[in-house]
């Protein structure tokens, strides 16, 4: 009997449906059409609804999906049916807040591609293999942000040093907070 | 057209925006060369691998040759002293999942970051060792992962914990070697170290059940940081609940302490896991339910639509088995009907209709109408759904569901939609004859304008059935000739043999078919024009009103009563000869699912409210089943299958349960084996039966099961005599008998030798209760005065002194095994007196009602009156007799 909270798979879409990142921890979609069926289905079932202010929460195939949307960016984080809805849903703000935080609040599909290389950091972070790894914004985004902190700019200079002054800026006020 | 141009230049812009537009495989892969480059730059190789990501990402797949070439160049990169490129490096790994021997190459620069003074280093190189490794390897770093378990940086610790999690579905036998440093981690402080250390050490521990009941002893008096490793905690505690509770079973529940203070935690992820727990714990209470029912009925009016979903759905779950305990957030419910959230509207109105009494049915159905317009099919067949039911549990409200249920059939809507509506209107004219003819009409109209063959041909069917047994047939003809003129051929075909079913019941409408089927002589299809045919030589009488023979109804309304595997098995092996195919050649025999289908099986989908599995009539499944065994097939029509007696403990090498089957003149007792032992496998499994103490019976037939292999249930029979129409009573003892050979497990092969062997089973009775059917009235008042005073007999009796009112109710139920009425089963906490109405019907088809009064004094001594009547005077008596034993 498995008892560990478990995560199926984390999407970040664009507005179209298109795939931005995405990464799958669960054996139910063996291929990528699979994956893409998957993901087509979800954005068309949620796509009229209104996920802005709050996260949203539907049944879909046996799986709970849980998401939230923010300018033409789609995040999506779907466990098993007998998961605890609350658990999947921390899991979907630590993920929205930290690419938040990780974008420096400019969050759209443009900087999101952008600045890919962070967002899958940020993924890597949040969730290993199903089981969830971290769920606090200001941590995921402080050790993404602390990777890269003697790279060279990567894609976009202005907007990772810019990235990286509010991560530390939030860290420091959580610090502070506490 | 103007528009349509700048719609264009917009895109053309849009993917400007991308830095990948206009990526290409081949250019990436050629870009990956800069890895090899003597002078490395960091930035450029982060950008390329990035790329490399974001094709892997987009789906795009490596051929082998370019995934190990991308793979080799990589490694260079382990040279790069740039931190954010390691990090890019670590991802590419793990994406690119290499083979054994490319794991060996990046091996040793792995274990130098593990042992690197860099955390970021020590924690991401873990996980990706762990992740490509495999056993052999694992010994070397084995020592390396354990310090890391306590290393005094959080997200190393994590890191080489999750990582265990992982490696312990492969390589068991080295992490269960790491228990005392897991251990140490679990008193942790850092909150998610604790955490999974938690879901780490109990997953090595799952199968040693003391030592899980001795780490929730610990932790639930100690501190546990982080939310998720209190609901982690909390499933561990649930789980020693389940195991704990077989054993004791008076006295406060363990732990449950615990699962209450859990719900003034402050975090809401906990307070709801612990909610959860307590409405799944087994044979809850209702005090102990209500402290959890009050947290959820809060959440209800939460602002986050996560919380209300939530909240909502483990309600639904209540509502099934304690509805009575759900009605007190009804209020907050019916608000939830116009929720935003379509999944939260429904479940909501699926709660409702669970917990609904008859008097609110009309007010609700009335939201709901408003409610249907705008949501999607599946919602609305889980709306269907819990209608059908809720029109069972109600059948004096059929008028107002059925007419609801015909009017959504008229409305739009796909074929998964209008199939559980058709299936729901089937099962409620099954179950309420009084709502049969308009069902049937509604079903008629439907199939006047109805665009799926499926449903077309199902209703045609159906209606073949319960049409000539209404009281005016032939209204249905016009609409069943219809098809025949208006339809596919598919659909005319089986509204042919329809009128043929018309034609062969009902002997005064039989010329008039006739004129209808010659017809279908015409028809353009051949299947049509040969089912006419067949039917106007088969039902005979040159369409004169005459008797149909009997074996014309046989043939056309006896089901084909063989498995339709085996059918088809046997007619693949048929091979054409002057010798004609013999139906009666087919084995009868059904064969027991394979293991590994049963598992899938078992898997199915419990979607959104999806509905528990309808009460498929068991007799029905059971009386087909035993027909099919030839030594059984004369012993005419079933009258009634118990309950499985279980004739084992829990957890015993074999689990045997029996079913008592009734029959007039005979009793089957059908055994139900399952083998847990994967190292065995079981053959001509039989069970002696010593009847010495149930005089009246006397064995007749036994019928050995062949086979019984790990975990596949198979059923082996025992056949008695007894007079008939008596309800025999007696005491069975049972052996079960059987060879057994030995299985290697790594092949699943069983050795040629096998040993005898023999199992003590435990014993059973045939009881009075046994010969009753349970079979409801829905007016019990209506029912004991058409039944009238003539056979009634009245009694009173003393039960001596009782636990309580309500226990010698329900025992006293349980002893007629008959079914309560209106209710009537429930008695009210503190009550001094009861009345309750049974209903049933007793061997020789005899209807039996009895009505019970009982009255309990301060010293909790119970009397009883009971009254019966029944169509037979003897059989009046016979219930009294029962009661008087």
């Amino acid at each position: 009997m498995e008892f560990c909270p478990t995560v199926k798979n984390i999407l970040l879409l664009d507005s179209e449906g298109n795939r931005v990142a995405v990464k799958y921890y669960s054996d139910d979609w063996p291929t990528n059409s699979a994956k893409e069926a998957f993901e087509k289905a979800v954005f068309t079932k949620t796509q009229k609804t209104n996920a802005r202010a709050e996260a949203e929460i539907t049944m879909f195939e046996n799986n709970i999906v849980i998401y939230k949307f923010a300018q033409d960016l789609h995040f999506f984080v779907t466990g098993g049916d007998d998961e605890n809805e609350l658990i999947i849903s921390t899991v979907l703000q630590g993920f929205f807040d930290a690419v938040g935080l990780l974008l420096r609040d400019n969050v759209d599909k443009k900087e999101a591609l952008e600045n890919l290389d962070l967002i899958l950091l940020c993924l890597d972070e949040i969730v290993d293999g199903g089981i969830i790894l971290e769920t606090d914004a200001n941590v995921i985004a402080g050790k993404v942000a602390a990777h890269s902190m003697d790279s060279g700019a990567p894609l976009s200079e202005q907007t990772i040093s810019q990235a990286l002054a509010t991560a530390r800026e939030h860290l420091t006020r959580s610090l502070l907070s506490v | 057209m103007a528009q349509y141009v700048k719609k264009d230049d917009d895109r053309d812009e849009e993917a400007e925006y991308s830095p990948f537009s206009g990526i290409e495989k081949g250019a990436v892969l050629q870009e990956a060369r800069v890895f090899n480059d003597p002078q490395l730059d960091s930035r450029r190789c982060s950008q390329v691998i990035t790329k490399l990501l974001y094709l892997l990402n987009q789906g795009d797949t490596f051929t082998k040759t370019e995934a190990t070439e991308v793979f080799f160049s990589v490694t260079k990169l382990f040279q790069a002293r740039d931190v954010g490129l390691r990090r890019m490096v670590y991802l590419i790994i793990k994406e690119l999942s290499p083979s054994a021997d490319e794991v060996i190459i990046v091996t040793s620069s792995l274990m130098k970051d593990m042992n690197s003074k860099t955390d970021v280093y020590r924690a991401n190189a873990i996980r990706v060792l762990c992740r490509i490794t495999d056993g052999t390897l694992l010994t070397q770093i084995e020592r390396y992962l354990k310090q890391a378990i306590v290393d005094k940086n959080p997200v190393v610790a994590s890191a080489a914990l999750v990582s265990g999690i992982h490696l312990l579905q492969t390589n068991p036998e080295i992490v269960k070697r790491w228990s005392n440093e897991v251990q140490e981690a679990v008193q942790s402080r850092a909150a998610l170290v604790q955490f999974h250390a938690l879901a780490l050490l109990q997953q090595i521990r799952q199968n040693d059940r003391l030592a899980v009941s001795k780490l929730v002893t610990s932790l639930t008096k100690g501190t546990v940081r982080s939310p998720l490793a209190q609901c982690l905690l909390i499933r561990y505690t649930s789980q020693v609940i389940r195991e704990s509770s077989m054993n004791s079973q008076t006295g406060d529940r363990p732990f449950y302490d615990y699962l209450e203070g859990c719900l003034r935690h402050k975090s809401e992820m906990v307070i709801f896991e612990a909610a959860r727990a307590i409405t799944e714990l087994s044979g809850v209470t209702s005090r102990e339910l209500t402290p959890a029912i009050t947290v959820l009925q809060l959440f209800l009016s939460s602002s986050k639509p996560v919380l209300r979903f939530a909240a909502v759905r483990t309600l639904n779950k209540v509502a099934m088995t304690h509805p009575m305990a759900v009605t007190t957030c009804n209020i907050d419910m019916e608000s939830l009907i116009s929720d935003q959230n379509r999944s939260i509207a429904t479940l909501a109105i699926t709660t409702l209709l669970k917990t609904g009494n008859e008097s609110g049915v009309d007010r609700l159905m009335k939201q709901i109408t408003n409610f249907m317009s705008d949501i999607a099919d599946e919602f609305k067949i889980v709306v269907v759904d819990a209608i059908r039911s809720l029109c069972l549990k109600f059948p004096l409200k059929f008028r107002t569901l059925m007419g609801f249920l015909s009017n959504i059939l008229r409305e739009e809507g796909g074929f998964e939609y209008k199939k559980a509506i058709v299936d729901s209107i089937v099962t409620i004219i099954r179950e309420i004859p009084d709502a049969k003819e308009s069902g049937l009409l509604h079903l008629c109209e439907f199939i006047e304008d109805c665009e799926f063959t499926y449903l077309s041909t199902q209703i045609l069917h159906f209606l073949g059935i319960e049409g000539p047994k209404t009281s005016d047939p032939s209204k249905y003809i016009r609409y069943i000739y219809n098809r025949v003129i208006l339809e596919n051929a598919t659909v005319r075909a089986s509204a042919v043999s329809t009128l043929a079913k018309f034609g062969a019941m009902v002997d005064s409408l039989k010329p008039r078919i006739f004129v209808l089927l010659r017809r279908c002589l015409y028809d353009n299809d051949d299947e049509v024009r040969d089912r006419a045919t067949l039917y106007l030589n088969t039902i005979g009488g040159d369409g004169s009103v005459v008797e149909t023979d009997k074996d014309v109804k046989e043939f056309l309304f006896g089901a084909l009563d063989l498995p339709l595997a085996n059918l088809e098995t046997s007619l693949k092996n048929y091979e054409p000869s002057e010798e004609p195919f013999d139906i009666r050649s087919v084995s009868r025999e059904v064969k027991s699912q394979p293991f590994a289908e049963k598992k899938a099986a078992a898997k199915k989908p419990t979607g959104l409210g999806a509905p528990p599995a309808g009460p498929t009539s068991a007799v029905d499944t059971y009386d087909k089943l035993l027909l099919s065994i030839p030594e059984f097939s004369t012993f005419g029509q079933l009258f009634k299958s118990s309950a499985p007696v279980e004739l084992t403990e829990a957890e015993t090498e074999y689990a045997v349960n029996v079913v008592k089957h009734i029959f007039d003149r005979h009793v089957v007792f059908q055994y139900n084996c399952t083998n847990t032992i994967p190292e065995q496998l079981l053959e001509d499994v039989t069970i002696l039966v010593d009847a010495s103490e149930a005089e009246e019976f006397e064995e007749v037939a036994t019928k050995p099961l062949k086979s019984l292999p790990y975990d596949t249930p198979g059923q082996t029979y025992v056949a008695f005599e007894k007079p008939e129409g008596v309800p025999a009573v007696g005491k069975f003892s049972n052996v079960l008998r059987f060879m057994v050979k030995e299985v290697d497990p790594s092949t699943g092969e069983a050795e040629e030798d096998g040993v005898e062997d023999e199992y003590q089973l435990e014993e059973f009775e045939v009881v009075a209760a046994d010969y009753m059917l349970k079979v409801g009235v829905s007016n019990f008042r209506n029912a004991w005065e058409s039944l009238g005073p003539d056979f009634e007999r009245v009694d009173e009796y003393g039960l001596g002194p009782r636990e309580s009112l309500k226990e010698a109710v329900s025992t006293v139920i349980n002893l007629l095994g008959m079914q309560p009425c209106e209710g009537t089963e429930v008695v009210a906490a503190n009550s001094r007196s009861h009345t309750c109405l049974l209903s049933g019907v007793y061997i020789g088809n005899v209807k039996v009602l009895v009505r019970l009064s009982f009255g309990v004094d301060s010293a909790k001594e119970v009397a009883m009156k009971l009254a019966v009547r029944s169509e037979d005077e003897g059989v009046s008596d016979a219930i009294h007799e029962l009661v008087a034993n």
